[in-house]
């Protein structure tokens, strides 16, 4: 990729799954880019491969055919072990349902990308403890994932998709188990904390709440991106 | 990541104790009954392992074990002591007989005569009393239980009198001998006096006890015995081991035992299994979330095996240190218990069948693990 200013570029991207005898073609040559910089959304109805794609594009599936390049590395040709090393330095994932280990604390859950980089979990709480605090978790670092509220919980997955620096972050329905009020807040610590000038953050949502935080909205149907809109959005109310 | 391992692993506090419950329940099942086995089969050759100086026995061919008995004519005795390489050989006597205290007590008698002019058979652990007392005349030298069976709730000791077939015997020592397969008593006596309290016949002599020369290998010189004699001559490893084959094979022991065994392996390999299965399903979107962040495979196998380790090693601790335990008090509440112990060959082979439990326990739940698309954490 020469130009820095996108940070991942999908080209052509097709896939297929099998389906009884034959198979099924979710995606149908997805060309897309995502500007460094900016918070992109993928909206669309359910079933239309919001999530085949952002997989595809977070080097967790394979496409049928195409490419995608994310700051220069074509992670569609890396084997399955670079691959996972690749995740591992330059993505991070936040989940509709947190995913944080019950049995670590807030600091340790958000210092999990380190440790599995090798770093010893004591200094790699350090660092998540910095996280913690510039988002508003400071006061609960020790606390179990049981006793944090969903928006804390999801704060403690924006710290811990923050924590390596990664060049990319990919947020699956982040807003969907959180009432309006947590998530506007989640969104805002989003933009805030994630956002950087070398990198992107991808945002696959239902919530149509949110568009307002969003740069770029690239909307999806049966496969295909059909528009992608740019800011400003203007927030929609629960009625529209 | 093993640090996590534990942590997740100690995080879910009633899958943790289920899953050290369950191997410590197999370990203690299994090598308690295994024990108890090994210290019953020892029993059978008791009185075998007791004859320290006898490097061979020499029996009737058709004697198959240490309880069957089909005496011989002192003559072979003269036949075996006329064998090249044969340093002394002895008469030994082995039979039962009844011994009437002067309380009128009434018991059934294991009665073991050894050479009058060496003693050699004798039991080796005497706790009172001297071996070579055994010469004075009506002498008999008892064991500890056996003395407890016959004098309940009295001190051991010695001078107490019976009467064995019309005849007066004194002891003269107490022994610490093997527990005997039977719980009789066991009475060791002067071959002339065993034959004495039994009543003489033609032919008295249950074995020959032979020591080798120096230099001479006991399997080379059983084989010359019995090429020269005709009788049957065994190492007394081999005569043990062939005695216990004969329990093994001719009773339903180790059948029984072994169901016991069997039942403590399949029950502590699936619920051991099933828990961790479920354990590692629960755990299933985490493995995902994990793996989605670039946790390898590799680590991901060694998270799980580590936490499998750690409850194996925990549970092993606890059953093998309960069972060691048991063993420990059953000693002391009664002497008819003593010989049962916790061998280390049990304690080893069972940490390898528990190694074996925890081993398929792991494998369903690694390969769900393996298997694991990590693209699960981005279906709500």
């Amino acid at each position: 990729m020469t130009d820095p200013s996108i940070a991942v570029r999908c080209s052509g991207i097709t896939k297929s799954f099998p389906a009884g005898d034959g198979t099924v073609e979710v995606l149908h040559g997805i060309d897309f880019d995502v500007p460094a910089g900016e918070l992109t959304m993928l909206v669309g109805p359910s079933g239309c491969g919001k999530t085949t794609l952002i997989s595809i594009i977070a080097g967790i599936l394979t496409p049928t055919s195409g490419e995608v390049e994310i700051g220069g590395s074509l992670i569609t040709r890396m084997s399955d072990a670079a691959k996972v090393t690749f995740r591992r330095n330059n993505v991070g994932f936040i989940f509709q349902q947190y995913n944080l280990l019950p049995a670590l604390t807030a600091a340790e859950n958000a210092a999990i990308p380190l440790v599995v980089a090798g770093i010893p979990m004591a200094q790699a709480a350090g660092s998540a403890v910095a996280i913690l605090e510039r988002i508003g978790m400071g006061a609960h670092l020790g606390k179990l994932p049981n006793q944090l509220s969903g928006g804390q919980q999801q704060r403690v997955a924006i710290a811990r998709a923050l924590v390596h620096a990664p060049r990319l972050i990919v947020c699956d329905e982040p807003t969907a188990a959180l009432d309006a009020e947590a998530g506007q807040t989640v969104l805002e610590i989003l933009k805030d904390a994630a956002l950087a000038p070398d990198r992107a953050v991808i945002v696959v949502t239902h919530d149509t709440r949110i568009y307002s935080f969003a740069d770029r909205i690239a909307a999806m149907e049966d496969g295909r991106i059909r528009a992608i809109r740019t800011a400003p959005f203007a927030p929609v109310s629960e009625a529209a | 990541m093993d640090g996590v391992a534990l942590k997740i692993l100690l995080g879910d506090r009633a899958k943790y104790i289920g899953l050290i419950f369950g191997i410590a329940f197999s370990t203690m099942l299994m090598s308690n009954q295994i024990s108890i086995f090994a210290g019953l089969m020892l029993r059978t050759a008791g009185q075998i392992l007791d004859a320290r100086e006898a490097d061979i026995w020499v029996m009737d061919p058709r004697v198959e074990y240490v309880d069957e008995i089909e005496p011989m004519t002192d003559m072979q005795l003269e036949r075996v002591r006329g064998v090249d390489g044969v340093d002394w050989a002895v008469p030994f006597f082995k039979g039962l007989t009844v011994a009437h205290t002067r309380d009128g007590m009434l018991q059934q008698i294991i009665l073991l005569g050894v050479d009058d002019a060496t003693l050699a058979g004798v039991a080796p652990r005497l706790v009172l009393g001297s071996v070579e007392d055994l010469k004075q005349p009506d002498a008999m030298i008892i064991d500890r239980a056996g003395f407890q069976f016959m004098w309940p709730g009295e001190e051991p000791g010695l001078g107490k009198v019976v009467e064995l077939n019309d005849h007066r015997a004194v002891i003269v020592g107490i022994s610490d001998a093997s527990a005997p397969f039977t719980t009789y008593p066991v009475v060791y006596t002067k071959y002339s006096s065993a034959r004495n309290y039994v009543g003489r016949t033609r032919k008295q002599m249950s074995f020959v006890l032979v020591h080798g020369q120096p230099g001479l290998g006991t399997h080379e010189l059983a084989q010359r015995i019995t090429a020269e004699t005709g009788l049957t001559a065994l190492t007394w490893p081999d005569f043990a081991w062939a005695t216990i084959g004969y329990y093994l094979k001719r009773t339903g022991i180790p059948v029984n035992f072994g169901i016991t065994v069997a039942l403590g392996f399949i029950v502590g390999a699936a619920v051991v299994g099933q828990t961790f299965y479920i354990f590692v399903l629960e755990n299933l979107r985490q493995f995902g979330a994990l793996k989605a962040m670039g946790v390898a495979n590799g680590t991901i196998l060694r998270m799980v095996l580590l936490q499998a380790m750690v409850v194996a090693a925990i549970g092993y601790a606890i059953g093998i240190g309960l069972c060691a335990g048991f063993f420990e008090i059953t000693s002391r509440v009664s002497i008819n218990l003593r010989g049962f112990e916790l061998p280390w060959e049990v304690a080893a082979g069972t940490a390898c069948t528990v190694l074996v439990i925890i081993v398929i326990a792991s494998f369903a739940s690694l390969r769900k693990v393996m298997v694991v698309d990590p693209a699960i954490v981005f279906r709500g």
